[in-house]
């Protein structure tokens, strides 16, 4: 009746949506990724101007870029954050599917930049690797489909999302990028590992991941050189990997101080995929276990939060978002220290790179989605452990 | 169509019963199983999401230590001069026959900068030049302020160098350890050992390389770490090879020579006492090769195994050996010796001339050039041209020096009977001394072949026969005469009955036929010819003496006496006992013509 007179009362559900996204975000987390972002702009200042210089550009043509790539992937970053996990899904589907197609066109209209692996589309300001923005996509689609087989009389979205990742991975072997592949296969594997995976097939898969590494060494010589570099113990010091070993010895444990780095000079890749030895030639030691513990923390602190999560797909997702974040800093450093081979896989949010920075900022925008602390049905727990 | 079962089934019929809405009822069960589902998955999943934190964390710890070791651990220096391969130091020593060394290494220091590191380049440079004159101030200056990163300075500093270098007291200034080839007698010996330099560099060591003679011949022995222990034993004797380079020094000064070359071989083993080439020069600081001139003028040039010279009336012995061992004569028999020769439109003569007719013996102790040219036709070109080649004559001598590849004999192109006749004085064809004195080793030796060698050998070494010994006996009878009665009568020398043959070669200019006034003066020999164990051969390019009122360019006059100072000398050190003759009655007077 009275809604009859005087209308209806504006019903707010609940808080305003800033101040409860700022309650429930995972603040620790948002923490380390703005310092990760600040260390990127810091170390990209020390190992960006010989390149700007070999391609006759401004000193920190670079780094303004990487500032400029930075700010909009924040800002993707914190717009998905705030999304609810329902949204995050529907976009992430679309994205997943917008990539796909992408990452299918690529051998017809991607471009190799003469690294000879066609994996970028060049867009003449910037160029674009699909693999990177298809990743988390692939990681909420899977999550969805696994989740979804939970459900009564779901489909069995276990299977359709292994066929997916197998497609994915030939695709992604194909170009070849046998990088990004094994990192959907990881993130795949972890995701089926949390939503149960029996044992037995775990360790099946184990054997497969091994038995498809033998082939890729034996028939691909691409891949087989990099193995072959690795398993060396003799390095030659003319190598990337030589140099960054030595960089990382000439640091020490404080460094040799700002802008004293030597590496940079005979670094092609040492603002990419080499950039953890500019930090520890020049910072030391100090700045490289403190960027080490800044991604142990966000994957840690993910996976701790994620624990307590009741919702199959928000759980599953998150894990598989953080696993490939970890992931691929794990490989990137792992590289450097010469316990990988060697892989060109950028550290998220610190290396240069305009589609990796943005498709970082989504994937992370998304972790930090589908962290945020929600009603877990703890009261539940509590007659649980009651009745106990 | 595909049934499912309704759940519960139980309070669904109740409701439909009791008209209740059924589908509620199982939507709210459905609900329920869901929350069931949820838990249990929960429950797996965060046991599985701590194992999986946890493997994360060990694998982040694993990477930091990993990182914690490295930084840890002593960076290579200058990672742009690092080379692939360990260099290896320590190359073997060479030594001389009786094991003095000829060659060893010695510790310096190289000196190079690393400009970044630089606090004062211009007061470096200054000072660098002090110590070091042959620098220039403005091109180190702009090194210094350059881009580059690093450059050497010096690459072998002495100790007092160093300390010099060290008391500028400039930070980008740094010495590496250098291992440097050390030549402790010089000149000695100096083109038999050749020379070193280095090859691949790092800033802790160099590699030392061969660039000449035995050091390149044997590189690769010396420098295989496993012979580090094991010297390179050569044939060389170091007091005989001091004393020939002196006195080989003093006749190329009296004979106004530009150049002097010898070799002391053992006749029987065919190792190399001695070889001698003058001009020479110190092995410690390797010229570099000329750029303009011949280069066999140069002191690199190594005379007495790359240079190929005809030698004249040596060959005489060979023509002569070979008509006695195939029995066209014998040292009695008569050969027409009435000049000139004449073969088409060549003409041979005699430097005097001898008369009609002169026995074979005399024909080679007093040069006759028509002589040998008559015994030579009775021989004829194929059979000399055997003779010659057995006797290794017609090709490159296998000594141990990358030099010796340059000793390649010049043969006539057509070995016609013109040929035949020339070559049989020594002309016409060109070879190097080695190749003489090998050749009169076998004459000396009881005619049997001997391959020379620069390698300590123990015992005799001989090849194929090549004349038979008793034509070998009497050619040592034929060349002993030619030194008491022909025309090597310096090289008569006391105690050691010496043997051999002269020979003086004009020289051929290098735009075709010959010189009238420079000389190739040769003087093979052996002693002691009672019972032979060395063979000299003395050569002197362009020598010329003023005495008894004519200048005089011929080996008895040059090479000879050289040859005689050179064994009286030698033969002492070689361990041979003069041979005293008894008192001879007085009132008897040996003469010589």
């Amino acid at each position: 009746m009275t809604e009859m007179v005087y209308g209806t009362v504006p019903v707010q559900s609940g808080e305003p949506v800033l101040s409860r996204w700022w309650r429930t975000l995972d603040k620790w987390t948002l923490s380390c990724i703005l310092i990760l972002f600040g260390i990127g702009i810091l170390l990209g200042l020390a190992a960006s101007p010989p390149l700007a210089e070999r391609n006759g550009l401004g000193a920190f043509h670079y780094v303004q870029r990487q500032a400029v790539f930075g700010g909009a992937a924040l800002a993707a970053m914190l717009l998905t954050s705030m999304m609810t996990p329902q949204l995050v899904r529907r976009l992430a589907v679309l994205g997943f599917l917008v990539s796909f197609v992408a990452l299918c066109g690529l051998p017809f209209f991607g471009t190799d930049f003469g690294k000879g692996a066609t994996r970028w589309y060049s867009l003449g300001f910037a160029s674009l690797q699909p693999s990177e923005f298809l990743k988390p996509g692939f990681m909420v689609v899977a999550a969805w489909l696994m989740a979804a087989s939970f459900q009564i009389g779901g489909p069995p979205g276990k299977g359709l999302s292994f066929g997916l990742m197998a497609v994915i991975c030939i695709l992604l072997a194909m170009q070849p990028d046998f990088g990004q592949a094994a990192l959907v296969l990881f993130g795949w594997g972890v995701m089926y590992f949390v939503a149960g995976a029996p044992m037995y097939l775990l360790t099946g898969l184990a054997g497969a991941v091994v038995a498809a590494g033998t082939l890729a060494y034996n028939s691909s010589e691409h891949f087989a050189r990099r193995i072959d570099g690795f398993l060396n113990p003799e390095i030659d010091p003319r190598t990337q990997l030589g140099f960054a070993t030595n960089a990382i010895r000439e640091g020490g444990f404080f460094g040799v101080g700002v802008g004293e780095g030597q590496v940079k000079w005979s670094l092609p890749d040492a603002h990419t995929d080499f950039i953890i030895a500019v930090a520890a030639e020049e910072y030391g030691l100090v700045l490289v276990l403190f960027i080490i513990a800044l991604y142990a923390g966000i994957v840690l602190r993910s996976l701790l939060r994620l624990m307590r999560e009741r919702d199959p797909f928000i759980r599953l997702a998150g894990t598989g978002l953080a696993a490939g974040f970890g992931v691929q800093a794990m490989i990137n450093l792992g590289v450097a220290v010469r316990l990988l081979p060697a892989k060109g896989m950028t550290l998220p949010f610190v290396s240069y790179g305009g589609s990796s920075l943005i498709a970082g900022g989504i994937a992370v925008g998304m972790l930090l989605a589908f962290t945020r602390t929600r009603p877990q049905g703890e009261i539940d727990d509590i007659f649980r452990g009651q009745k106990r | 169509m595909t049934r499912t079962p309704l759940r519960p089934l139980a309070a669904i019929l109740d409701a439909r019963r009791k008209g209740a809405d059924p589908d509620a009822i199982e939507r709210a069960n459905t609900r329920q199983r869901h929350e069931a589902i949820r838990t249990e998955l929960r429950g797996v999943g965060e046991g599985r999401l701590l194992v999986l934190g946890v493997m994360f964390f060990c694998a982040f710890s694993v990477i930091g230590a990993r990182m914690g070791v490295l930084a840890n651990s002593e960076p290579t220096e200058n990672r742009a001069v690092r080379t692939q391969v360990e260099i290896l130091a320590q190359r073997a020593d060479i030594v001389d026959r009786r094991g003095r060394v000829l060659a060893t290494n010695i510790e310096t220091h190289s000196l190079y900068a690393q400009p970044q590191e630089m606090i004062e380049p211009e007061r470096a440079a200054q000072e660098l030049v002090k110590t070091f004159p042959d620098l220039e101030t403005k091109r180190l200056l702009e090194d210094f302020t350059g881009k580059r990163k690093f450059l050497w300075v010096k690459k072998k500093i002495s100790p007092e160098q160093k300390q010099l270098v060290h008391d500028i007291g400039e930070p980008g200034l740094l010495f590496g350890p250098r291992e440097a080839r050390l030549y402790p007698n010089g000149r000695l010996a100096s083109h038999v050992l050749g020379g070193t330099s280095f090859g691949r560099e790092g800033v802790h060591a160099a590699e030392v390389i061969g660039t000449a003679g035995v050091e390149k011949q044997f590189d690769d022995y010396l420098r295989d770490p496993a012979n580090g222990e094991s010297p390179l034993e050569l044939s060389i004797d170091m007091t005989v090879q001091a004393a020939a380079e002196r006195v080989l020094h003093g006749g190329m000064k009296l004979m106004s020579a530009k150049g002097a070359s010898s070799i002391l071989m053992d006749v029987h083993s065919g190792e190399i006492l001695s070889v001698v080439s003058l001009p020479d020069f110190d092995p410690n600081n390797r010229p570099l090769p000329p750029t303009e001139g011949s280069p066999d003028d140069s002191p690199l040039f190594n005379r007495a195994i790359q240079g190929v010279y005809e030698l004249g009336s040596t060959f005489k012995a060979f023509t002569v050996a070979q008509a006695l061992d195939l029995k066209l004569v014998n040292p009695a028999t008569m050969i027409d010796t009435r000049g000139p020769l004449r073969w088409g439109k060549h003409r041979i003569r005699d430097f005097h001339d001898y008369g009609n007719e002169l026995p074979v013996e005399t024909v080679l102790t007093k040069s006759s050039n028509i002589g040998t040219a008559r015994i030579a036709q009775m021989i004829g070109a194929e059979r000399q041209k055997d003779f010659l080649g057995q006797l290794g004559l017609l090709e490159r001598m296998p000594v141990e020096m990358p030099e010796a590849h340059g000793g390649m004999p010049l043969t006539p192109k057509n070995w016609s009977e013109i040929s035949t006749m020339t070559i049989s004085y020594g002309h016409g064809l060109s070879t190097t001394s080695m190749h003489l004195a090998a050749a009169y080793a076998a004459i000396a030796n009881g005619g049997r072949k001997i391959t020379p060698t620069l390698l300590r050998r123990n015992g005799p070494a001989y090849g194929e026969r090549v004349m038979s010994g008793e034509v070998a006996a009497t050619m040592r009878g034929m060349l002993r005469k030619v030194v008491t009665e022909g025309t090597a009568s310096f090289g008569d020398v006391s105690g050691y009955s010496v043997g051999g043959k002269t020979g003086t070669a004009d020289k051929p200019k290098p735009t075709g036929g010959y010189y009238d006034e420079k000389v190739i003066a040769t003087f093979a020999s052996i002693f002691p010819t009672d019972k032979p164990r060395y063979v000299l051969v003395v050569t002197l390019d362009e020598p010329e003496v003023y005495s008894f009122g004519e200048k005089r360019r011929s080996a008895g006059w040059t090479a000879v006496p050289v040859a005689a100072e050179f064994i009286n000398r030698v033969a002492p050190l070689l361990g041979l006992r003069p041979d005293v003759e008894p008192g001879r009655p007085t009132g008897i007077t040996l003469t010589s013509n």
